[in-house]
Formats: structure tokens, C-alpha cells, sequence
């Protein structure tokens, strides 16, 4: 390998001349005169000497320091061990580096990214003879939930044959446990897990899919109203206190997909701490095990170094896609992409390249791109279905949506959930903002009476910012109701009691069930004295579906105040509808 | 490494360089200009040119003038003899105590492990009713005190400082007037709180790389009490002043800067310090809880220091008008002890402060000159008297009796059933 010196040191940037040959993205280890081998990543090459960014704290490094280069890009180990485990942003495994060195990251300390004593049951699924390629599955075993499919690395190019293979037994990470062999002749010895360069996507399918079913997050306002498919992307941009996080936590808690992704970028340690210590306890309706069985967590906060923190959201993306390719569902959260955006204004304003808008460097636009675009639905070459779903929150400097981070991820996402400081101020929660917000994507309710409910919100809001202006009595009895209709969904379908233990998570039948109900109140024209009395009868039918939506789904309770509201309902109703309304269930 | 240099090829601002070789990234220096010497620590190392930041300026650095490597970072003297004193951004001494040059500890060492943190389960008592009973502070958390200039922020502190159920106080000043120095001092002393407190202190009148130091000396040290098992509190003011000294440097070496001239890192620089906040597993252990003064400059929230702080905090406490604002102001882990501690906590908190939101309706109503109901007339008084005896910051009381204090306050204004609160807990703390 090749061998260098350092010459130069900015910050986490040091400058390096080297003998040999070297490449982009090269993985190289700075040894200090303390012994610490600090890895590093090379991102510029001028002549012999080439700048490397530095993954931890560079304190003590001097000009003249040897430097030694792997010939690896940045990589990734899969295989299985995964789950369930907490990394830093380059898969260091946080609780044993803790066992190892204390309370406080040491530098320069990577210890295994896969437990390399753990005995894996193993059993074949090919032969010696069969024909495999990238991708394939040459075996199980079983990992948490899943059989976890043992795989032909993804960058072997060509057609292979398995020459030998092992027999079922028990075997650890770094056992050779098959032999391949190409064409010409060249054998390669097949792991249990393989290195994959976390920069790369992931590209050994069939064919991509367009996303169409939706993922379920048991929050009405996502899954009905601003739908989130499976293998989209949707990214949630709020200022300080609008909770992001918050949000996050809902939707890695209730997702209905394989396996989450969690990387924490650039955030509070806090919050992280949170959820490692409520996720082993939780468990995951879908398999009966714990939540956090199914959960990997890539935690670089805020005060951890920056260049790392770059490569998180790589590292996250790569084992996203490592768990696709078995035909898993696969969700990643990314909080925050903004910090992920700082770290590279960092690195590009060392590197002394022109900058663009508020000094982030021009390419960001296409970065955040390329990231986003490596969500998707895909279909494998076995014929079976995979996806990454990825979503991203977005932390804009003073709430400001139109700062150059959010406006290159609105470009590229399926779905924009904008939170608002106006409707968390007003503890109207979960904080998303209805009318700016936007979905490309099919939710659970059919396209027709969610098109008209959304009508209804927009009118109602138009009508209260106009008595705003003329006040109540200049405004005419049917705008008035259409903006307590208005009123009236927003708090008792957009908006979701995270404590209650009934409404924190609703199913997506009860969500389509109870959306028929409320939208046969939207949709009729009612009869009323004045506006003293649809005032008082809406809060009280308000009240009603509040209580409603905080029993059991289909208890005795549900059905007794279902019918309640349906006969509150019945006598209001004039048998007219408003214009434009949908055919509703058992009516007209 | 005892090699002198004298020979400064480059004098820009704050920053000297010098050709040396085999020196470390982020080393001490020593420089001894006509003035006096000062420290200088290494910034960027090109070939053999090494870049030093000075601390007391480049102003009168001559170019021949003696440039000694000491081979360490910036350090800080640690033990039990810090408490009662108090140190400059340098680490000497600005009483007229001795040097401490015992058992140094690096500063703006690495970072907390977040697999070995835990979820922060007690309460820091303040003795501030807006801040215990309302927004609780808890231990390990970081929460900044957003204000307007010209806000009594440093009297609040100062309060915090005396009051606090905290083992040690640590009280880091940057860009400080002088007044404000010397006032810190004598209520500290006359409160008899300086005994448990060190001070790391910058005034406005200090070379500005000083600064800079002041909030990593500060955590150092507090992290080492943590250490030792006790739990610290650490105040800052103000952290404005500390980002426009980073501005400042930054832009004297050229950086490109991102957002209304601060540089592109703002954000990582705040929050590698506010996340020094923490609470360490197990009874030997202690914790580190950090309030800390963002100075809004306009009293604009979403100017660069008070958004990018917002985001790394837990919370925010408004001052305004001389007061805690209890709307606006957030501890984000109240949740976390405010359940424990007496069972008509959170009732009380959420009810005297839906009053107190109808007091201000009310309020606004009279200065336009609307008639008063009955009801108004009630919440009026109710206004006067939560204002009084719970906002005044002077106001020094347990929680009990915080909470018991409301009661009367809301017995001496409403009937039971008008408070909307609970029957059960009525019937139990109604006076």
C-alpha cells in the first residue's frame, strides 16, 4: 500500500504527499507520536499530494506524522449482527467502545463493526455447480425477526460458479464459508458478511419501481392526508421546538416496514439516549419482539467530530439498502440532513472552494439529491419486492423554508411535511401544516373525498382569515360553517393526542373508518337557528369524536359513541349535500 | 521541545506564523513581545510554517520576538483549590491568589459516549418559582437564557447562582463589563456562595482569543467535579459575545463566513460545548447542567446565535421585562421530573398559566377601554398578585411552597369550581 507524510493541517483537514498510487475516497490512517491511527478519508488529489478529511479530533498532530493508506474506500461491513446495534457514523459500535475506553470517545479506537465471536447458524441455499451472481442469496440465517439472506457481494462483476459451499453448521462472521469461481478461472472466497463502499449506491436489482403503497404511520395526517409510500422519500423541515424529533421518534416507533434505520446527524445526544433506552422495552406489533430488534442506530451527535458525521448518513443508506436487497422494507430516518449539509460547507470552505449560497458549497444540491434518490422501491432479481424509504428532517436557519437546504430537498422528495411553529405554539400536534404541505403520493383514502376534505380545510381557512377582516357578523351563515367544519376536522383528525393510548397510534382501518363518518358531517349541509347554535353544536360533536377517538377500535364504548355522533348528526342534517361532495358508504 | 524561534514571518491580526518543525496541531506557545509575554496556541500547520493565534493580540508583536513551543495543548490547573477563585480566559489567576499549576487537564477534550448516557431523572432547584414550578430545570440539561441587552440577566444568574441546589458553580463570563465582573463577585461573596464556585472570567477589555477559551476551561473543569461525583452547574454569559469572538477570528484569517458573517461551523462550535452537559451513570458520578445567556441582538430570535442555540438546547427561558416569560419559555425535560414530585405539580403549572393567559386577554380588553365583567375583574387581580408572588425575581421559595403559594393565590381570587382544575385534588389542596 502506499505510504505518505503529512504536510499541512487546517482544522480536520490535513494535507498529505504521497509515494505510489492513491485513490478518490480512499481510506487512510494518520499515526500520531502517541500511537493513534486517525482514520481519514482522501477528497482532493493535486499531484503527489492529496487532502485527506480527518474522522476524529486532530489535537497533536504534527507535519511529518506518517500516513498510511488502505487502497479501501470508505466502507461498511454487512452482514448480520446488524440489528440492534448503536454505531457512530463509520459503524464504530458505541456500547463496546464504552466497555473498552469509558465514558469518553477515545480517538483512534475501532474495534470490530460485527461481533466477530458470535457463531451464526448457517444454512446453504446453492450448491457447487449452481450460477450466481452479484446480489444472490448463497444461504440463511436467522437473524431477529428475519432469515437473514447471506449474499454474493454486490461489486463482483460477471457470472460465478459456486466451486464449494459449506454444510449447515455454525459459523462466524469471518469464516470463508463458500468458494466462487469465474469464468476465467479465478476463485474468490465468500464470508458471511463483505465491505461495501458506503458512497456507492447499491445497484444489483431487476428494475426500479415507482413507490405506490403507502406507508402506514398510524398518524392520520401523514397516512390520510400527506402519504408517505414505500420506497419514497418525504422530509420534515420545522424551526427549533416545532418537534421534528418528536415526529421522528412516532414514525421509527410505529412504521409499518422491516427494519428502521435511525441516524441521529448532528443532534442532540439526549434524544438518542431516549430512544435506546425505550426501544428494547417497546415491542414491534408486526413480529412480537422487541422494537429493538429490528432497529439500527447510527449515532453521531452534534459534539461528535464532523467529517463522521458526513459519512452517517452514508453509512445509514448502505446498510438500508444491504437489508433491501433480502426483500425487506426498510425505513431511514435521517435527523438532521441540515447538519449532514453543515459538515460539507465545513469541508468545502477547508478545501478553499468557491462557495455558493450561504457558503454551502455548490454541489449540494446534487449531493442531497444522489442521497435522496437512493430510496426506492426496487424489484430483485428473485422477482421479490425490496424498498428504502427515506426521510429526512430539516433543521432551516430561523424557520426560514426558503434557506438552500430545504429548498434542494423540496426539489427532490415525494412528500414535504412542514412543521410550524404557529400550530406547535398552539399545541396543535403533530405540528405538520396541512395547506403547505404536500404529498405526490397515494395514501389510504380514496384520492375523491380526500380532494374534497382537503377543499373544505382550504375554504374554512379562507373564511377565517376573512371574519378576521369583517368579523363574525359579516360573514354569512354557510361560510361560517364551513369554517367550524374546517375547525372541526383539524382537531379531531389532523390532530393527534401523542398520550392517549388509543389515539398516539391508529390503525389504518379505524383512520379510513373514522374518516367516512367525519367527512359525512363535512359534506352534508346542516341546519341551524344562527351561528350561536352550529357553534355550540359543533363543540359538542367535537368533543364527542374526541372522546371517540380515545376508546379501543370496535369496543363496545367505539360503537356506542359512534353511534352517538351519527344520530347528533341525523338531526342536523338538511338530506342535501354540499356541492362537489364525494358518494359517501351507505348514503345517497 | 524547548527550541526558541525569533525570527515571525507573518504578523496578521491575531495570528503570527513562524517556520518550526515537529510541532504538534493546537500546541501552546509562549511569546514574549515588549509587553509582557503571552500564550499563543497553534492553528494551521503548512509545511514547516506553523500558525499561532495569540491571545493577547498581534498588536506590538515585533517580528524578532522570542516564539517558545511548550509541546502541550491548553491546559488547566484542577483540584479542590479552584473553588473560591477566580481565573482569566488564560487560566491566571484575576484574584490575588496563587498560580495553580497542579494536576492540569486538557480542555475541549472528546466527546461523552451517547450509549453511556442516561435518561435525566432529577430536578436542579432553583428557588425560582417561574423556573421550578413552571419550567423545571433538570439535571444534565443545557438551556439557554434568551434576552434582550439590557435584561437583568446577569442578576438572574447571580440569583441561580446562590440559590441553586448545585454541589459546585462554575460562572464563565465572556466579553463582561467590568461592572458586571466586580458586581458577580461581591454578591457572590456576600451570599457566601463563592466558596463552591470557581470563575472563569473575560471582560469586554480582554484580548478577544481569551474568549474563546472561557467556556471549554469552564466545562473542563466542571467536567472533572462530574468526575469526582458532584453535580455542577455551569453559567455562561453571554454566548453571543463568544460567537462574535469566533466571528471575529474567523473572518481576520479569512474564512468564508455563511450567515450574517459567522462562520460555517457556528453551529458544531455551540453545540461541542452544550453538549458537555450531561448526567454520568452511577452514584459515584456526578453531572453537568448548563444555563447559559444568549444575548438576541435585536431581539430577534431567529438571528444566527439564538437559532442555531435553540436547536442544540433543551429549551429556552425568555427574559422580558425583568421577568421569566412564562409563555415562550420551555424546559424540554420537565416532563422528565415534574410528575414526581408532588402530585398537583403539573395541574397547578398548567392551570395558573391558562389564567394567566385569560388575565392578559383581559388585560388588553381594559387598555381598550372595554367595560369590566365580574370575571375580569377576578382575573385582574389574579394577575397582580402571580406577577407579584411568583414572576418577581426576587422572589426565593421551595417549590412546596411555590405550589402552596399558588393555591392561596387562586383561593384569594377565584371559587374552586372557576380554576377548572380536578375535583380530587380540589377537595385535597383547596385552602
Amino acid at each position: 500500500m502506499s505510504k505518505g507524510v503529512v504536510k499541512g493541517l487546517n482544522g480536520n483537514m490535513a494535507t498529505v504527499e504521497f509515494d505510489g498510487f492513491v485513490s478518490m475516497n480512499e481510506v487512510a490512517y494518520i499515526v500520531t507520536s502517541e500511537g493513534d491511527r486517525l482514520k481519514s478519508e482522501i477528497i482532493r488529489v493535486r499531484g503527489n499530494a492529496c487532502q485527506v478529511q480527518v474522522f476524529e479530533i486532530t489535537r497533536g498532530v504534527r507535519v511529518g506524522d506518517q500516513v498510511e493508506f488502505t487502497g479501501e474506500l470508505l466502507s461498511a461491513q454487512l452482514g448480520p449482527g446488524l440489528l440492534g446495534q448503536i454505531y457512530d457514523g463509520l459503524q464504530n459500535p458505541l456500547p463496546e467502545l464504552a466497555e473498552k475506553v469509558g465514558f469518553f470517545l477515545k480517538r483512534g479506537v475501532y474495534l470490530d463493526q460485527l461481533p466477530s465471536q458470535k457463531r451464526w447458524d448457517f444454512a446453504p441455499s446453492v450448491k457447487a455447480g449452481d450460477s450466481v451472481e452479484a446480489g444472490d442469496a448463497i444461504g440463511t440465517v436467522p437473524e431477529g425477526p428475519f432469515q437473514h439472506k447471506i449474499m454474493v457481494p454486490f461489486g463482483v462483476q460477471g457470472a460465478y460458479k459456486v466451486k464449494s459451499i459449506k454444510s449447515s453448521g455454525t459459523y462466524t462472521v469471518n469464516e470463508a464459508i463458500a468458494e466462487i469461481e469465474s469464468e476465467n478461472g479465478d476463485v474468490m472466497p465468500l464470508f458471511l458478511s463483505f465491505n461495501w463502499p458506503i458512497k456507492r449506491a447499491v445497484t444489483c436489482y431487476a428494475e426500479r419501481l415507482k413507490p405506490k403503497d403507502p406507508m402506514v404511520t398510524k398518524l392520520r395526517i401523514i397516512d390520510a392526508f400527506l402519504p408517505v409510500a414505500k420506497g419514497g422519500t418525504f422530509c420534515t423541515p420545522g424551526p427549533f421546538g416545532a418537534g421534528k424529533t418528536v415526529l421522528q421518534q412516532m414514525i421509527s416507533r410505529n412504521a409499518d416496514v422491516d427494519v428502521v434505520i435511525i441516524a441521529a446527524c448532528g443532534e442532540r445526544a439526549g434524544e438518542v439516549v431516549e430512544t435506546l433506552k425505550e426501544f428494547p422495552e417497546l415491542t414491534d406489533p408486526r413480529t412480537g419482539k422487541s422494537l429493538m430488534e429490528r432497529t439500527i442506530i447510527i449515532a453521531n451527535t452534534s459534539s461528535m467530530p464532523v467529517a463522521s458525521r458526513e459519512a452517517s448518513v452514508y453509512t445509514a443508506v448502505t446498510m438500508a439498502e444491504y437489508y433491501r436487497q433480502m426483500g425487506l422494507h426498510v425505513l431511514l430516518l435521517a435527523d438532521s440532513t441540515s447538519r449532514w449539509a453543515q459538515a460539507m460547507r465545513e469541508m468545502s470552505s477547508r478545501l478553499e472552494e468557491i462557495p455558493g449560497e450561504e457558503a454551502f458549497p455548490a454541489y449540494l444540491e446534487s449531493t442531497i439529491a444522489a442521497f435522496y434518490e437512493r430510496a426506492g422501491l426496487v424489484k430483485l432479481k428473485n422477482g421479490k419486492l425490496g424498498s428504502v424509504t427515506i426521510g429526512g428532517s430539516v433543521s432551516p436557519a430561523g424557520g426560514n423554508f426558503e434557506e438552500p437546504v430545504t429548498q434542494a430537498t423540496l426539489k427532490v422528495v415525494g412528500c414535504f411535511l412542514g412543521l410550524s411553529r404557529e400550530r406547535s405554539d398552539a399545541r396543535k400536534y403533530p405540528a405538520i401544516q396541512p395547506i403547505d404541505s404536500w404529498s405526490k403520493y397515494t395514501g389510504i383514502i380514496d384520492p375523491v373525498k380526500m380532494e374534497f376534505a382537503r377543499t373544505i380545510l382550504n375554504r374554512g381557512i379562507e373564511v377565517d382569515q376573512m371574519m378576521k377582516v369583517v368579523g363574525e357578523e359579516g360573514t354569512s351563515n354557510d361560510d361560517y360553517l364551513l369554517y367550524l367544519k374546517e375547525e372541526f376536522l383539524d382537531s379531531v383528525y389532523l390532530q393527534q393526542n401523542g398520550f392517549d393510548p388509543f389515539d398516539a397510534s391508529v390503525s389504518p382501518e379505524r383512520q379510513a373508518h373514522v374518516f367516512e363518518i367525519i367527512l359525512s358531517i363535512l359534506a352534508s349541509q346542516l341546519k341551524f337557528d344562527d351561528k350561536n347554535a352550529a357553534r355550540s353544536w359543533f363543540a359538542q360533536i367535537r368533543q364527542r369524536c374526541l372522546d371517540w377517538n380515545g376508546t379501543e377500535w370496535d369496543s363496545a364504548e367505539f360503537k356506542k359513541l359512534e353511534t352517538d355522533i351519527i344520530a347528533s348528526l341525523k338531526e342536523r342534517q338538511t338530506g342535501e349535500y354540499l356541492q362537489g361532495a364525494p358518494v359517501l358508504k351507505g348514503e345517497r | 521541545m524547548t527550541k526558541v524561534y525569533n525570527r515571525i514571518e507573518s504578523i496578521s491580526g491575531n495570528v503570527i506564523s513562524v517556520r518550526a518543525s515537529g510541532v504538534k496541531y493546537e500546541d501552546l506557545a509562549e511569546i514574549k513581545t515588549r509587553f509582557g509575554s503571552s500564550l499563543a496556541q497553534v492553528i494551521k500547520l503548512d509545511g514547516d510554517m506553523v500558525s499561532l493565534q495569540v491571545f493577547s493580540s498581534g498588536r506590538g508583536v515585533t517580528t524578532n520576538d522570542e516564539v517558545r513551543f511548550l509541546g502541550h495543548p491548553m491546559e488547566v490547573s484542577f483540584s479542590e483549590n479552584l473553588l473560591g477563585r477566580i481565573f482569566d480566559g488564560s487560566g491566571d489567576p484575576r484574584d490575588n491568589g496563587p498560580k495553580l499549576t497542579e494536576n492540569m487537564v486538557e480542555i475541549g477534550g472528546p466527546s461523552f459516549n451517547p450509549a453511556k448516557r442516561i435518561v435525566p431523572k432529577q430536578m436542579m432547584r432553583t428557588g425560582i418559582p417561574m423556573i421550578d414550578l413552571f419550567n423545571t430545570l433538570v439535571m444534565s440539561q443545557k438551556i439557554p437564557i434568551f434576552s434582550i441587552s439590557g435584561e437583568p440577566y446577569n442578576q438572574l444568574l447571580a440569583r441561580i447562582a446562590m440559590q441553586a441546589k448545585a454541589d459546585v458553580i462554575i460562572l464563565g463570563g465572556m466579553g463582561l463589563k467590568y461592572d458586571d465582573y466586580l458586581y458577580f463577585k461581591e454578591t457572590l461573596e456576600e451570599g457566601g456562595a463563592l466558596s463552591r464556585t470557581s470563575m472563569f472570567i473575560h471582560t469586554a477589555s480582554d484580548p478577544v482569543v481569551e474568549c474563546l477559551m472561557v467556556p471549554d476551561m469552564s466545562l473542563a473543569v466542571a467536567e472533572q467535579f462530574a468526575l469526582k461525583g458532584k453535580d455542577v452547574l455551569v453559567l455562561l454569559t453571554d454566548m453571543t459575545n463568544f460567537a462574535d469572538a469566533m466571528k471575529e477570528i474567523a473572518i481576520t484569517q479569512e474564512q468564508v463566513p455563511s450567515n450574517r458573517g459567522y462562520p460555517g461551523d457556528l453551529y458544531s462550535q455551540l453545540a461541542s460545548r452544550y453538549e458537555k452537559a450531561v448526567d454520568i451513570e452511577g452514584t459515584d458520578f456526578g453531572s453537568i447542567t448548563i444555563l447559559a445567556v444568549t444575548t438576541m441582538p435585536g431581539g430577534d430570535v431567529t438571528h444566527p446565535v439564538p437559532d442555531n442555540t435553540g436547536y442544540i438546547t433543551e429549551g429556552q427561558f425568555y427574559l422580558r421585562g425583568g421577568r421569566i416569560e412564562p409563555f415562550g419559555s420551555l424546559s424540554r425535560l420537565k416532563q422528565q421530573v415534574n410528575g414526581t414530585t408532588r402530585k398537583d405539580h403539573r395541574v397547578l403549572m398548567d392551570s395558573l398559566i391558562k389564567l394567566y393567559a385569560s388575565y392578559k386577554d383581559s388585560l388588553e380588553k381594559k387598555s381598550m377601554g372595554f367595560t369590566m365583567s365580574e370575571w375580569d375583574e377576578k382575573l385582574l387581580k389574579y394577575g397582580r398578585l402571580f406577577e407579584e408572588q411568583m414572576m418577581d425575581l426576587s422572589v426565593n421559595i421551595s417549590l412546596e411552597d411555590a405550589l402552596d403559594n399558588g393555591w392561596k393565590i387562586l383561593a384569594a381570587c377565584f371559587s374552586p369550581e372557576e380554576t377548572g382544575i380536578r375535583s380530587d385534588l380540589l377537595k385535597e389542596f383547596w385552602p
